[in-house]
């Protein structure tokens, strides 16, 4: 099927190239990464883990949504799903391997990576995780494959393809719960000592990742003449919506608890990362423009998506709310989540993380390697259902 | 659709099944191995019995556990006799740094490597009180640095063992196999790790002490008790610059006798952080 990845018209081609381009600065720039150590990044002894690592927790959020797909038309046997659900399998893959990308990036002797296999350790949940991305990452090459090829050649599924398709559904969950297990489980880091942050993450991601296949269908429908059909948008959309509140909820209830109680600890983060933390008669703010804009993204998302007009009769405030919800839940996890958690640092100093310019290339590459994965495995899916109508 | 259904909650089950029965599975047989064994291969270093550090092994996951007998090497910090003695703290930061070829950085420089350091009290005991402090707990610097955990959340943390806590309590780095995720960084409640960010040999290029081997770049380091020292039994470089000032005292905690144990017997002394119930092996007398 991979032939159909190689025609398309000008504009494919276009947005194949330029998302080249960018691979190839992101290569360049990791190679320098590469021989000069990861002092090129703006990370340092006390933000040890920057866009690299911030990036990976999203995507993983944006890998699991796909879930939200596969589990009502495999399970509730939705059947308005039936058109899109590969597109969420796809999307899983396209994220789980940026996910990957990510984390070889972040590592300081990337050579050594092996080593996690070499000598597995039960008691580390990298292990763990390392595990369940491999594992959902291979349920979804097998599954989509299989699926788009027995739609192709116009039979049913094969039966023991359905086993991967189940497995993959708790997968899915235990990929951003054991991804939440990463910082949760860590004592003297108030900010992601909360049992909520495994519910939250699984919140964001079921709004993150259906929010980005609705804007990406919808862009389908323009250029590439396929429609996911009104009624498949519409429920995806009160998922999203109901996602989005629960997230919004979560998220409250951590400023309930640390501000109610009035515990230093419990506050410190969330006043750093929304209003800015004074310490020593310095104010530390860089991210608070980051946090405002994802409350104000999320609230202007969820509006365009509940309002009955801008949702159903207007595609492009329906494409604006999905696309507001994404990015503001970047803002939230891909960018507050894994940076504030650093501040302040263990000995209750307060140090401020900059990407480098290095950084943010490898960063931009990486994104447009994992979109140019997604066309071409998009081009192959919409490739095969058109061939399916003719 | 209900034959459908049936199957996949047979599937599930199953899968739910062996998703909880695996990982107790999995750790009965590693710890199975039994930890003891691959040590007391290694515990011909004698009575002073820093084990060779060649000899980790695989048994380290369950190092969380307490470990009843056998040492626990730990340390005491008299914070009064730092206070008398100002610059004291600086000479057993530059004698540790000088002897594992710890490169100089700018200090607060965000690349800064640190085995152990000086900071001030409300920096080391940030969950003690800070409120009215007395002129002393104001002016002065308290010594910080790798606590050598009972329980180290790093070990746990670390994804290929390459930290792991000894048969001596001593909590090690693995250079060689350090992937350098950070992971233990995180984990550290008290930011004794650091990340080699650069390639330590262009900032340090003639080493200070050629004995000891320079790291590579990538990899996380940190104090290791001198480890090493102690095996040709000397004390560690820290605790020899204090000297006979009484300002460290090093020794076995699990020994009744020993003369860290009297120490601790005859002085109110403080861990950092005990809530965490990392129990710290360096003790601090204020």
């Amino acid at each position: 099927m991979f032939e159909k990845a190689l025609k398309g018209n000008t504009n494919y081609r276009i947005w194949l190239a330029i998302l080249g381009v960018f691979m190839a600065i992101g290569g360049l720039c990791y190679i320098h990464q590469f021989n000069t150590g990861l002092g090129t990044t703006g990370m340092g002894r006390d933000i040890s883990w920057g866009l690299y690592i911030s990036q990976f927790t999203f995507l993983v959020g944006v890998a699991a949504g796909g879930v939200m797909l596969v589990l009502p038309y495999y399970i509730h046997n939705y059947k308005a799903f039936g058109k899109i659900t590969i597109l969420g399998e796809f999307l899983a893959i396209a994220a789980l391997l940026m996910c990957l990308m990510f984390i070889m990036a972040d590592l300081g002797q990337p050579i050594r990576a092996l080593n996690v296999m070499l000598h597995p350790t039960p008691h580390s949940m990298l292990f763990w995780d390392m595990i369940v991305l491999n594992g959902y990452l291979f349920l979804n090459i097998l599954c989509g494959w299989v699926i788009l090829t027995a739609e192709r050649k116009g039979v049913k599924p094969p039966k023991w393809i359905y086993i991967f398709v189940y497995t993959s559904i708790p997968f899915a969950i235990s990929i951003h719960t054991v991804t939440a297990m990463l910082y949760c489980g860590l004592p003297g880091r108030h900010f992601w000592l909360s049992a909520i942050i495994a519910p939250r993450f699984l919140a964001s991601a079921f709004a993150a990742g259906p929010a980005l296949i609705v804007f990406i269908a919808l862009i389908l429908k323009r250029v590439a003449n396929f429609d996911a059909g009104k009624e498949a948008l519409n429920k995806m959309v009160t998922i999203i919506l109901y996602a989005a509140l629960i997230n919004a909820f979560f998220v409250g209830l951590e400023f309930f608890v640390g501000y109610y109680s009035n515990i230093p600890g419990h506050m410190h983060t969330l006043q750093y990362l929304f209003f800015g933390l004074e310490h020593h008669g310095h104010m530390y703010n860089n991210l608070v423009p980051f946090m405002w804009g994802f409350v104000v993204l999320c609230i202007g998302g969820i509006i365009l998506l509940a309002i009955p007009y801008t949702r159903k009769q207007n595609e492009f405030t329906l494409g604006l709310g999905c696309l507001m919800i994404f990015i503001a839940l970047w803002l939230d996890k891909g960018i507050g989540f894994v940076l504030g958690g650093f501040v302040p640092n263990p000995l209750h100093e307060i140090v401020e993380y900059t990407p480098s310019l290095n950084e943010i290339m490898i960063t931009i590459g990486v994104w447009s390697t994992g979109f140019f994965i997604l066309t071409i495995l998009y081009k192959i899916a919409v490739g095969v259902e058109h061939e399916i109508e003719n | 659709m209900d034959k459908n259904r049936r199957n996949f909650l047979k599937v599930a089950g199953i899968s739910t099944l062996a998703g909880l029965g695996a990982p107790a599975i999995v750790d009965r047989v590693i710890s199975g191995k039994g930890e003891g064994e691959v040590f007391a291969s290694g515990g011909a270093a004698g009575h002073h019995g820093a084990e060779p550090t060649e000899h980790h092994g695989e048994g380290n996951t369950e190092s969380h556990k307490e470990e009843k007998t056998g040492t626990r090497y730990g340390m005491v910090i008299d914070t009064r006799q730092f206070n008398a003695n100002p610059k004291l703290g600086v000479k057993c930061v530059d004698a540790c740094h000088k002897m594992h070829n710890v490169p100089e950085f700018p200090k607060g420089d965000k690349n800064e490597i640190k085995w152990i350091w000086l900071t001030n009290h409300e920096n080391a005991f940030p969950e003690h009180s800070q409120q009215f402090k007395d002129k002393d707990t104001a002016d002065n610097k308290v010594l910080v640095t790798c606590n050598h955990c009972e329980n180290p959340p790093c070990v746990r943390a670390c994804p290929t063992k390459a930290t792991f806590k000894n048969k001596d309590g001593i909590v090690m780095m693995d250079f060689h196999r350090c992937i350098g995720c950070r992971f233990c960084m995180a984990a550290c409640p008290y930011g004794a790790r650091s990340f080699n960010w650069l390639e330590p040999k262009t900032i340090l290029p003639t080493p200070t002490n050629p004995d000891y081997p320079r790291r590579m770049r990538g990899v996380v380091e940190k104090c290791n008790f001198c480890a090493d020292r102690l095996a040709l039994g000397e004390k560690p470089a820290c605790v020899a610059a204090a000297g006979h000032s009484g300002a460290m005292i090093f020794g076995d905690l699990n020994d009744p006798n020993s003369e860290i144990r009297k120490v601790l017997k005859e002085n109110f002394t403080i861990q950092r952080k005990p809530s965490l119930g990392t129990n710290p092996s360096v003790f601090y007398i204020v």
